[in-house]
């Protein structure tokens, strides 16, 4: 029990059984690798395909074609039958097999518009060691954006320290962030490290994980929020990345912005990876994919 | 005249108990959670080393984060005027004074007669503070107490690339991976966090002498850092854990009731 690793989030993979990938014309890649995560998108005519989605090891090439291997299996694709692939993420300069890399600001913004529809303006991505706020227009292109990647108050990791700490499994914290009475202050400390002695120190007070869980949410919606508000939100507001599926921040968030975000329609980690899956759809239509056997 | 200073820190309570002027005793308490508790045992423990009673202490001032905590109903100090007033007399010659603590860094401008002229402060991120240091020892699978003389021994400056401690500790375990050097790694530790602590110095500016105190002090490896960042040497008074409790005690002493 004591080696459980609460923080770990589930990998997973899908593909549309609904769709032959061999009736379409372009079969086309993209691979996101974060510094947290890696996810592979296959589109077959501009139509999610297949994707996958799983932890990034110490090696970036590696990374990439794991998650690529992983959302072309039980499909009757191989890579050979890509068209174009392109690379995303913190570690896209490191896939030897894309043909192109493209930045993640770009492709989270392109993905957000496929994923909530044209009607986007503001995408919030949450991801692993990073925060970024990105507008955009009814195309999908970035307009201007914010980011914070140097600390890891506001990111997915700084939840995952969290889930370890009070020994609550991730994908459970929103929920049980819920079940307390009242809305407790949130936790004054903004860097995770301080923010962990400080959940230490109210659980020695005799706060339940429930309430030390909705402090640290509410302080980690916060956060966020003073950095949406530097940018500036114009609706239609959507949120990408892990945190996307934590509803204890993202609730916290939506009241404290007074701005809803949209359903997301599709796992919100592959954000990334389906804009650049996109991005590898427009470069084969522009006669500037692979050359296939 | 008998003083007691009381420096409530995020891990650490010191005590300094002064007779005129003269350290008599000193005790030091793990703050754990229980601040209030922590905080009298170690005063008990300085007045058992002067063998004294608490009824003897004339005045006793308290700092640090935790001072409201502090017995005795003391008179509350700044963490950056203690800082000062005890560096400077240890170190007569301390101008510029950097104090490293669990928690905190902060580096303070001082004049000759020991009053603050500048300071900054970083309370808010851990990066700039002891626990960074700890937090880096973790990943190292190294006692803190021993990363220090560990990173003298790297024979190569290499890069860290995070700023954030939760980032540099997942850096760490990347390049451990990676069969750097665990030496190596313990000076990229130290060049990182001695780069944060002296920018700050620097705002405040750099005149000699430039005396380090606080925990962080006793780690080697950091103040060989902070030497190569301002390519100057600097001075660790002895206990430099106790400099800013002293300054608390001094205070004490030349304060009218």
């Amino acid at each position: 029990m004591g080696e459980q690793e609460y923080w770990r989030w589930t990998e997973h993979r899908h593909h549309e059984e609904s769709i032959n990938p061999k009736d379409g014309e372009i079969v086309a890649a993209g691979i996101d690798v974060g510094s947290v995560s890696s996810q592979a998108v296959i589109m077959v005519d501009s139509q999610l395909y297949a994707f996958s989605s799983m932890r990034t090891g110490s090696d970036s090439p590696e990374s990439a074609s794991k998650a690529l291997a992983w959302a072309l299996e039980g499909t009757d694709l191989s890579t050979e039958d890509l068209d174009c692939v392109v690379g995303t993420g913190y570690g896209r300069v490191n896939i030897p097999f894309a043909d192109k890399a493209i930045t993640e600001i770009a492709c989270h913004a392109r993905g957000g518009n496929f994923m909530y529809g044209p009607s986007v303006r503001t995408i919030l991505d949450m991801g692993g060691q990073d925060c970024k706020i990105i507008r955009c227009d009814e195309k999908g292109k970035v307009g201007a954006f914010l980011m914070n990647d140097k600390c890891a108050a506001g990111t997915g990791r700084g939840m995952e320290v969290f889930a370890d700490l009070l020994a609550v499994p991730i994908e459970q914290v929103g929920e049980l962030s819920f079940e307390v009475d009242e809305e407790p202050d949130p936790v004054s400390s903004t860097c995770v490290v301080f923010a962990k002695s400080e959940a230490t120190g109210l659980m020695r007070q005799g706060w339940p994980k429930s309430k030390v869980l909705a402090a640290y949410c509410s302080a980690m919606a916060h956060r966020v929020v003073t950095l949406i508000e530097r940018l500036g939100i114009e609706k239609e507001f959507a949120i990408t990345g892990g945190i996307a599926k934590n509803p204890g921040v993202v609730k916290r968030l939506e009241q404290e912005l007074g701005v809803e975000a949209l359903k997301p329609r599709h796992d919100t980690q592959i954000a990334g990876a389906l804009g650049g899956a996109l991005f590898a759809t427009a470069l084969v239509k522009k006669g500037k994919g692979r050359k296939k056997k | 005249m008998i003083t007691a200073g009381i420096d409530v820190g995020a891990k650490w309570v010191k005590v300094v108990l002064l007779r005129d002027g003269e350290i008599i005793g000193r005790g030091r308490e793990l703050t754990g959670f229980e601040q209030k508790e922590s905080a009298s045992k170690a005063l008990a423990a300085a007045l058992q080393e002067a063998e004294l009673q608490e009824t003897h202490i004339d005045r006793t001032v308290a700092t640090g984060a935790g001072r409201n905590d502090a017995p005795g109903n003391p008179i509350e100090l700044t963490e950056v005027t203690a800082a000062a007033i005890g560096a400077v007399h240890v170190d007569g010659s301390a101008r510029t004074v950097i104090d490293v603590g669990a928690e905190e860094g902060r580096a303070v401008r001082t004049s000759e007669d020991g009053k603050v002229v500048d300071f900054a402060v970083n309370e808010k991120c851990a990066a700039g503070s002891g626990a960074f240091t700890e937090a880096m020892a973790r990943a190292l699978e190294t006692p803190v107490e021993q990363i220090g003389a560990l990173s003298l021994e790297s024979s190569q400056a290499i890069p860290m690339n995070a700023q954030c401690a939760v980032f540099a500790e997942s850096e760490v375990v990347s390049l451990l991976h990676a069969k750097t050097p665990k030496a190596d790694i313990a000076r990229a530790v130290h060049d990182a966090i001695a780069n944060r602590i002296v920018s700050m110095a620097r705002k405040v500016g750099i005149n000699e002498e430039v005396v380090v105190i606080g925990g962080v002090a006793r780690n080697v490896g950091f103040i060989d850092s902070v030497e190569r960042e301002l390519e100057l040497k600097v001075k660790v008074p002895e206990d430099p854990e106790y400099v800013s409790a002293l300054g608390a005690a001094l205070h004490a002493a030349n304060t009218e009731a």
